[in-house]
């Protein structure tokens, strides 16, 4: 009965998702205050009908309903609940139904909040963003339903992947999409803005906050895949280039120029036509994501779905949407009104330079996504494209952003002074040299890269604190001002100087890792001893133990430095009985911010085991800037000004500009 | 500054990181892929000596072999050609005789693929895509490839 009213509620949630796209938009048309106000009520209840379908859902999980074929399938009665739960979107059908619940989710708070949005933006925005549930409403009931019965009912399931069975997938999966499926947002207010043929600094004071919001989820999400990654698949990476992280990795990028051009556009009213169709391109990325991820085109470790039919299905939504918005595009941009003169030299030019290399990055990253794809598909030959192919293009295009990164706040609006600000940021770039220096002394002929990292990931740490002591006018003033001025200072410009600290964080840590890091593989017997960058590893021996649906050998390993024992390691085989599957559970130390990483291999013929043991250098910063980064932008989500809705102070009004 | 200027100076710098953009692009392409080949291709096309390429297949049964120095040698094969392979290093826990996988790295000059990776990444059916394809290509692909796994929830050993 549980399945069937989960059902229901889905194929309910598609009829309100149709009534949401047409009755608003022809309550724009003809003006019509009660079909305009439909969608306030449709979105909510639109949200809560696909979370009862997922609920039941979940209820089949944890209650093991294997009379259900997608948990029949993905789960396992002897998995621990919290598996068990995790597991009804680790799978394709299930994390559909995610996707679509976070989409609703999206939707009835645009409705909830947006009070102060003018009405007819409103129901336009609601309707193309019901117009996007609606298509994948009817992807989910046609081609992948997670409410198939299987009849008769099997006594126990498939279980899940066992490398699914992990805290990273309740964390990962959910925020990513909260990311990906955040931008539609974006996406519909374009779409909206491209319909009525106006935008404003208001649209853009609108429009950030939500891309806002999108990108902080996005940006933890994939820093969470990363580590995941990292520590589950025993292989020491956290980055392999494979094609779905880069779905994920193109609408980060796209969504982070389209960050920095909406700043422009709420402050000048410039690069109106240039945000719009970032906007649209972001959340068309992350279609491709989902098309990527979800058709089983691909050949990657994430790629559930194998059955063709679904991807021609998304193709279609992707043909469709894409295609739709940048012909609306071509066909209304022209309306828009330009504003906002600048020079070169300025805050706006500092940030279409930020544009154009991301773009340009993202570019990149798209080209060596799809082109394997696309040279399969004409001519039959399979090639690979892996991290050598982003070195060089990805890397090459970030160095100068990353180098420009710290000027941007410093430059003024309009018209800025370029000599001025290389002069205040003279302090950074010493320092940045200094860094050279130093790791140039500390290591003595190692890697060439290294120094010019270090120095590069120091000087945008430095730059992103003078920024701060510029505006709070530190050391020009006395103590007691600067500390006011700080206090007065906008949340936002935290924000943006702490998620700019963070991407020196995260560069650090990169080139540390990448530099720095050492590896040591050995065949080792009971008692053995291998020594690794001033650590001593003991092989004491190993032991079997058994968990809820696996059986396990944990191996021990005592960690010496300088004769004095630090830690103790357990890295671990497991073997997943439903499906004879094995994983390797990795032990991880953690240094301050370096780790020691031991993996197991097999075990040999006569009793050693091979073990893998990495030393990774300040790794750890990779994912704690990128946690800053998220934190520096959820700083500036709650500055006053940009409080979902909330007027500028300085001009509020009791109601928004009406439109016209 | 004129404001046609600025819009030159603006289009300059477009087209300038554009043009960059796909000049790395171009010059990695050319550089930097790697084609993926079935043991009949690397026989057929004779793959010259020292040029990457990943070789993709079944794990023969019974040819693994061992050292206590972690060197393994084994073959790869896609039922009409076979080639030997060795790596040096920790196999994935995916690797078994009989299972798909892919190995990239250069045929030395005694015709051995000498693998600096080797990966066993599978889907949900245990079998690369590329060697799906490339078995089907070479009419030895089995149907129960996929119910082997399947019907009876675990692989029978």
């Amino acid at each position: 009965m549980i399945p069937e009213i989960g059902h229901y509620a889905l194929v309910l949630a598609l009829a309100l998702a149709v009534i949401q796209i047409v009755v608003p938009a022809w309550g724009v048309r003809t003006h019509d205050a009660v079909l305009i106000g439909v969608a306030e009520a449709t979105a909510p209840a639109q949200f809560l009908f696909v979370a009862l379908a997922f609920a039941a859902l979940t209820a089949c999980y944890v209650a093991s309903d294997f009379s259900v074929l997608n948990v029949f399938e993905n789960s396992h009665s002897a998995k621990p609940l919290l598996y068990k739960i995790t597991g009804v979107w680790g799978n394709h059908e299930g994390s559909m139904l995610l996707w679509v619940l976070i989409l609703a989710f999206f939707g009835a708070l645009v409705s909830v909040f947006g009070r102060n949005l003018p009405r007819s933006l409103k129901a336009l925005v609601l309707s193309v963003q019901a117009s996007i549930a609606a298509a994948f409403y009817l992807f989910i009931l046609i081609t992948s339903n997670p409410f198939t019965r299987l009849i008769p009912a099997p006594f126990e399931g498939r279980d899940l992947n066992p490398v699914l069975q992990d805290l990273g997938l309740a964390i990962h999966p959910p925020l990513l999409y909260l990311g990906y499926v955040g931008f539609s947002i974006s996406f519909s207010f374009a779409i909206a803005a491209l319909i009525e043929g106006r935008t404003d600094a208001a649209w853009a004071r609108w429009v950030r906050p939500w891309t806002l919001a999108a990108w902080c989820a996005l940006t933890l999400g994939i820093a969470m895949g990363s580590y995941w990654a990292y520590y589950e698949l025993g292989w020491g990476g956290w980055w392999f280039w494979d094609p779905v992280e880069n779905a994920s990795l193109m609408p980060w990028l796209a969504g982070t120029a389209l960050l920095h051009s909406a700043v422009v556009m709420e402050r000048r009213e410039a690069l109106k036509v240039w945000t719009i169709l970032l906007a649209i391109l972001t959340f068309s990325l992350s279609l491709l994501g989902t098309f990527l991820v979800r058709s089983g085109v691909l050949t990657s470790v994430h790629a559930f779905a194998t059955d063709p039919t679904r991807g021609v299905f998304i193709l279609a939504i992707l043909a469709f949407f894409i295609g739709g918005a940048l012909c609306l595009y071509a066909w209304r941009a022209p309306v828009l009104k330009q504003g906002g003169v600048f020079a070169p030299i300025s805050r706006e030019g500092a940030l279409i330079l930020n544009n154009l290399f991301l773009t340009a990055a993202c570019a990149t990253v798209f080209v060596g996504t799809l082109y394997p794809l696309a040279l399969e598909a004409v001519s039959g030959a399979k090639i690979s494209v892996g991290a050598p192919f982003f070195e060089l293009t990805f890397g090459p295009l970030l160095v100068p952003l990353l180098f420009a990164m710290p000027f941007g706040p410093l430059l003024a609006w309009k018209r800025g002074d370029i000599a001025g600000v290389a002069q205040r940021l003279l302090v950074a770039f010493g320092v940045g040299l200094l860094a050279i220096a130093a790791t140039v002394a500390g290591e003595g002929g190692g890697p060439i890269l290294a120094p010019f990292g270090v120095g590069l990931a120091v000087f945008i740490m430095a730059g992103a604190l003078t920024d701060i002591a510029e505006r709070t006018a530190l050391l020009r003033t006395t103590l007691k001002a600067s500390l006011s001025r700080a206090g007065g200072l906008p949340r936002s410009a935290w924000g943006t100087a702490l998620a700019h600290f963070a991407v020196g964080v995260t560069l650090l840590g990169m080139v540390g890792e990448t530099q720095w890091g050492a590896e040591a593989i050995a065949n080792m017997k009971p008692g053995e001893t291998i020594s690794l960058r001033h650590y001593d590893f003991t092989y004491e021996g190993i032991d079997a133990g058994e968990g809820p649906n696996y059986r396990e050998l944990a191996a021990k390993f005592a960690i010496k430095r300088n004769g004095a024992t630090i830690a103790t390691a357990r890295p671990a085989k497991r073997v997943f009985q439903a499906r004879q599957a094995t994983t390797t559970e990795a032990a991880l130390i953690t240094r301050g911010v370096n780790q020691i990483y031991i993996s197991l291999g097999d075990v040999q013929p006569d009793g050693a085991i091979a073990v893998r043991i990495y030393h990774k250098p300040l790794v750890l910063l990779i994912w704690l800037g990128a946690v800053l980064m998220m934190l520096g932008g959820t700083l500036s989500l709650s500055d006053r000004r940009l409080r979902i809705g909330a007027p500028k102070p300085s001009r509020s009004r009791l109601s928004p500009q009406p439109a016209e | 500054m004129t404001r046609k200027k600025r819009r030159l100076v603006l289009i300059a710098c477009s087209v300038g990181v554009v043009a960059l953009a796909a000049g790395l692009i171009l010059n990695a392409l050319r550089d930097s892929i790697v084609f993926f080949h079935s043991p009949t291709e690397i026989v057929a096309k004779h793959l010259a000596p020292g040029s990457r390429a990943r070789l993709g297949g079944l794990v023969k049964e019974g040819s693994i072999v061992r050292s206590d120095k972690l060197d393994v040698r084994f073959e790869v094969t896609d039922g009409n050609e076979t080639v030997p392979v060795t790596y040096h290093g920790i196999l994935p826990d995916l690797f078994r005789e009989g299972q798909g996988v892919i190995a990239e790295g250069a045929l030395d000059n005694a015709g051995h693929f000498k693998a600096d990776s080797v990966l066993a990444k599978h889907d949900e059916k245990y079998m690369p895509k590329e060697v799906a394809d490339a078995l089907k290509k070479q009419g030895h692909w089995k149907d129960d490839y996929d119910k082997k796994v399947g019907s009876t929830g675990g692989q029978v050993q």
